[in-house]
């Protein structure tokens, strides 16, 4: 596990090692954020928004 | 063997098709879409021996289809399935020529003509957006007066085909529609999606899956869409029509199918990975 900051209050998210790139993580408080993966290193930035061209 | 998985949201069944791909004992390569950057004069540096298509923007889904395939790797779904299946006018318009069922549907350009076209068809009319999904936007009018409201909220979003209109019979099905999954040169699984309060009868709207016994009509149903529509793997939407029979609704082309698992028990991640080795080999 790999404790990180989420971008809209600074608290703490703790996500997994092997996390991948893009993957959804529900913050506390309220935050919806996307794991970002930067060679090893993993941080976190607010989620897209659903599109248009979503789905099926 | 390499098994490349281009993603844009690691859903359930993103996540699925990686461990049970690795659990067949291939090596799997996640490409994770958003980061990537093709040049017209270069590959970019992945090994994999082919490709799984799982974006779930279809915009994203049709170009890393293409940029893939373009360097030599095979991709399902290809993406010629992804743009005769994400657009429903093309679907709809290629499997009636093929006498394949659909629900009776025009496609026009300008209001009064898809207002016309309504009136031909008889109300009340299905409006959808040609490309869409999760049943978004789709609205059944009961009338001319919904019609043209409905026409005036398409033509205000941002959709690349908000001008042109694709209204279709409503089709009296019982509360439930089929999603049935073509795998390779199979149909070995599919659902109900039943929902007594809604119409629309996607999961994604409330619709409850049950298991689905196929039947030989609706197996080869699907694998004759398959040949029409192309790819390897493709979730079908099928109504039932009480005079016309079974009725092809909608193709996807990279579909989702988590609740499918969840109530057949069907590993489809697995069915899947077995079968693009068989074609694979091949």
């Amino acid at each position: 596990m790999v404790v990180l900051k989420c971008p809209v209050c600074g608290g703490d998210v703790t996500v997994e090692d092997d996390a991948l790139p893009g993957e959804l993580v529900e913050h506390e408080c309220g935050a919806q954020l996307e794991v970002v993966k930067n060679g090893d290193k993993l941080s976190l930035k607010l989620a897209e928004q659903v599109g248009e061209d979503w789905g099926e | 063997m390499k098994v490349g998985i281009a993603y844009d949201l690691p859903r359930w069944e993103e996540k699925n098709i990686i461990q049970e791909a690795k659990n067949e004992g291939h090596q799997v390569i996640p490409f994770y879409s958003k980061q990537g950057i093709f040049y017209s004069d270069s590959n970019i540096d992945i090994e994999a021996d082919l490709f799984i298509q799982r974006n779930v923007s279809h915009s994203r889904a049709v170009m890393t289809s293409f940029l893939i395939e373009s360097q030599g790797i095979p991709i399902v779904n290809d993406y010629v399935t992804l743009i005769k299946s994400e657009n429903k006018a093309f679907t709809t318009f290629i499997l009636s020529r093929a006498d394949i069922k659909t629900p009776r549907t025009a496609v026009s350009m300008e209001k009064d003509m898809a207002l016309s076209s309504a009136s031909t068809l008889g109300y009340p009319v299905v409006i959808k957006p040609i490309e869409g999904s999760w049943g978004r936007m789709i609205a059944k009018a009961q009338d001319e007066d919904s019609l043209r409201s409905f026409m005036e909220y398409q033509e205000f979003t941002s959709m690349y085909y908000r001008s042109i209109y694709y209204i279709q019979e409503f089709v009296k099905k019982p509360d439930r529609d089929i999603r049935i999954f073509a795998i390779g040169d199979d149909a070995p699984v599919g659902i109900y999606r039943v929902n007594p309060k809604n119409w629309r009868t996607n999961t994604a709207l409330g619709a409850k899956a049950e298991p689905l016994a196929i039947d030989a009509e609706l197996r080869e149903l699907a694998l004759k869409v398959k040949d029409k529509i192309g790819g390897f793997f493709l979730g079908i939407d099928v109504f039932e029509d009480k005079e016309k029979g079974y009725v092809i609704d909608e193709v996807n082309g990279v579909p989702e199918f988590k609740n499918t698992v969840r109530v057949t028990g069907f590993n489809v991640s697995k069915y899947l990975i077995t079968k693009l080795m068989e074609w694979y080999k091949k």
